[in-house]
């Protein structure tokens, strides 16, 4: 087997249940080196407790995790490089001086040079943390998670909260990190996000695993069709012979279907006002809806 | 681990000077006390007694036609409030504003029977009329009166310790907690050992360091001497602040809520204060008040500072307290250190 398509992370029936909740239910997968793997999932699917399994923030219940084909040993927190969801910042520190502090509680070290290019934060190098904007927090957090140089990167959640721009911003600096061979774990809720970055991603929901592969892979098996978008002020209830799956949401309807004219048809034989409406080719939030039939953000 | 150790203790010494109200009031905090307590407790402001004197004209009599009276009006650490009318004055008395009300010209006098610094006062005023039948030679303690200052300072010196290393530890661990500075730390190579060292060698450096600053500080303006060994009061300030660092870390080494460790630490903290013999004395107090001060490790610091600096007590006649200040401390910091939690439980 070639170093590139080694198993960097196996992950094998992992559990671990909360008071209440089983947040992960024995779910299993592998990472290959300098690959992107995704979990992908609405709030509360166990994204986040899968990750801080793996990283040993948490003990599992049941199952194992394999780093480099062995047990996670004193040489994996040297290895990984980890960004936490909601971590604040040590107060009363500069920019660089956070770097430069967690840069020296590891063994190896990432060229602070570099490392200030990459994530982008010369303009803030020597700003206090607590000055610094929600994106310029994001990228430092990523910087310091990138301190040590790490084989395997976990982003819990990065661009949450970020504005588009920045939610970019940070994006380019990930798969300039991909592009140096490193391995790197995400979770996100942003579709789009994952479809950009993702070489694999699996969906997640209650805990448990219910789709995983390759976002063109997985699209081209569950999701070949076209999503027709309406507003929802229309009367719908003359739509259920429709040919196609109807979801409801909040403020639209969806119309999932393989057969996009006849719909189109269909929708105008019954009178419904079509102002309004979009059609697209369906990605990743369409497959999560198809397979749980409710919206990734609620 | 060095490496880690000094990352880590740097780090907590630059949020620690740069935050300048926390910084500023570690140095300020026992000055104030210090200039409160010397003005509350100076001769000439101290009273421990207070009498009303009825005055047709509001105005104190300096000459009285009664020699008894006139001596009581010159007792020290009385004072002698004028009032124009009686019922102003029992007014006053009866709400124990003042102990004593006297009415020279009636040749009355009041107190009331459930106060017992009116029983005091009654006795005060009457003790110019007692012959003594025993004769008793005065002495004077001139020569090594400690001044009050002076018996105060290490209470003050002990307690901005007591308060600095408690909350200087225990709250910003839990803070660190709480906002997941500690969370993030635990999956770096450092070890909860490393961390803890950092933390303690670090508060224990800026508790020396302010420390120094006020012992300077207060003897340049108040004068007071140490009649023991700087060497000895340095190893008595190094043992107590050690062991009240251990106590803050065992307090923090779970909590994740600043509310509930701010509690706990006001808990430990105020009783302390009050039973360590900071502010007085615990002489004659009920045994068990006794045995639970002996309890504090501020209380073995302050009774320590003070056989140094007030007696020239040396090391040797301090065996007991440093023993049980190093009992205390390893106590406290191998349960701190067990008990450990990088993270919210």
């Amino acid at each position: 087997m070639s170093t590139e398509m080694a198993q960097i992370l196996e992950v094998i029936d992992l559990a671990k249940e909360f008071p209440e909740v089983k947040a992960v239910d024995g779910i299993s997968f592998s990472i290959k080196q300098g690959s992107c793997f995704g979990l992908l999932g609405p709030n509360g699917a166990g994204k986040t407790t899968t990750i801080e399994l793996i990283e040993g923030i948490y003990s599992p219940d049941s199952g194992e995790v394999l780093y480099k084909g062995k047990h996670r040993a004193n040489r994996f927190k040297e290895e990984v490089g980890i960004q936490f969801q909601n971590t604040e910042l040590p107060q009363f520190l500069t920019v660089r001086e956070t770097l430069e502090m967690f840069r020296n509680l590891y063994g190896r070290k990432a060229d602070l040079k570099g490392l200030i290019e990459s994530c982008r934060l010369q303009e803030i190098y020597n700003q206090d943390n607590r000055k610094i904007s929600g994106g310029q927090k994001q990228r430092l957090l990523l910087a310091m998670a990138l301190a040590n140089d790490p084989e395997l990167l976990f982003l819990d959640e990065p661009t949450t909260g970020l504005d588009p721009q920045a939610r970019r911003y940070l994006w380019d600096i990930v798969q300039q990190i991909k592009s140096n061979n490193k391995t790197v774990v995400l979770t996100t809720h942003y579709m789009e996000e994952a479809q950009i970055l993702c070489d694999t991603v699996a969906i997640m929901d209650h805990g448990r695993i219910i789709a995983m592969g390759a976002p063109e892979s997985l699209l081209t098996k569950y999701c070949s069709g076209t999503t027709i978008v309406l507003t929802r002020n229309i009367d719908d209830s003359d739509l259920h012979d429709i040919p196609g799956l109807l979801y409801r949401k909040e403020d639209k309807i969806e119309i999932q279907t393989d057969t996009p004219n006849e719909c189109i048809k269909f929708l105008l034989e019954k009178g419904i006002d079509m102002s309004g409406m979009s059609v697209r080719s369906q990605n990743l939030e369409d497959l999560f809806l198809k397979l749980t039939g409710k919206d990734i953000r609620e | 681990m060095w490496k880690r150790i000094w990352t880590l203790f740097s780090a907590r010494n630059k949020e620690f000077y740069r935050d300048k109200s926390a910084l500023g009031w570690n140095f300020l905090f026992p000055f104030l006390i210090i200039i409160g307590f010397s003005f509350i407790f100076s001769e000439d402001s101290q009273t421990f007694y207070k009498v009303g004197v009825i005055q047709s004209d509001n105005q104190l009599v300096t000459s009285v036609n009664d020699e008894h009276l006139n001596t009581f009006l010159q007792t020290k650490y009385i004072e002698f409030v004028p009032f124009d009318s009686d019922e102003k004055a029992l007014n006053i008395l009866q709400h124990h504003k003042i102990d004593l009300v006297i009415n020279p010209a009636e040749k009355q006098y009041w107190i009331s029977d459930s106060s017992p610094k009116g029983y005091i006062a009654e006795k005060l005023l009457w003790s110019g009329k007692i012959e003594s039948k025993v004769e008793y030679i005065k002495q004077n303690i001139d020569g090594w009166e400690v001044p009050y200052i002076e018996w105060l300072f290490p209470g003050i010196l002990g307690m901005n310790m007591m308060f600095s290393s408690l909350f200087g530890v225990g709250y910003v661990v839990v803070r660190y907690r709480k906002n997941g500075v500690l969370k993030r730390l635990s999956v770096t190579p450092t070890r909860p050992f490393e961390f803890l060292t950092a933390q303690v060698v670090s508060r224990m450096f800026l508790l020396l360091v302010t420390t120094a600053i006020v012992f300077v500080g207060c003897k340049t303006i108040y004068g007071f001497e140490n009649r023991g060994s700087y060497v000895s009061l340095i190893f008595i300030c190094s043992l107590g602040g050690f062991s009240m660092v251990a106590l803050g870390l065992l307090i923090a080494s779970r909590s994740s809520s600043e509310e509930f460790a701010g509690g706990i630490l006001n808990l430990i903290s105020w009783p302390m204060m009050f039973l360590s013999e900071v502010w007085f004395s615990l002489e004659g107090s009920e045994p068990w008040v006794r045995k639970l001060s002996s309890f504090f490790p501020l209380t073995h610091l302050v009774d320590c500072a003070r056989r140094i600096m007030n007696n020239g007590a040396g090391l040797f006649d301090l065996t007991y307290q440093i023993s049980a200040l190093a009992v205390m401390s390893v106590l406290f910091l191998t349960l701190g250190s067990l008990l450990f939690k990088w993270q919210r439980i």
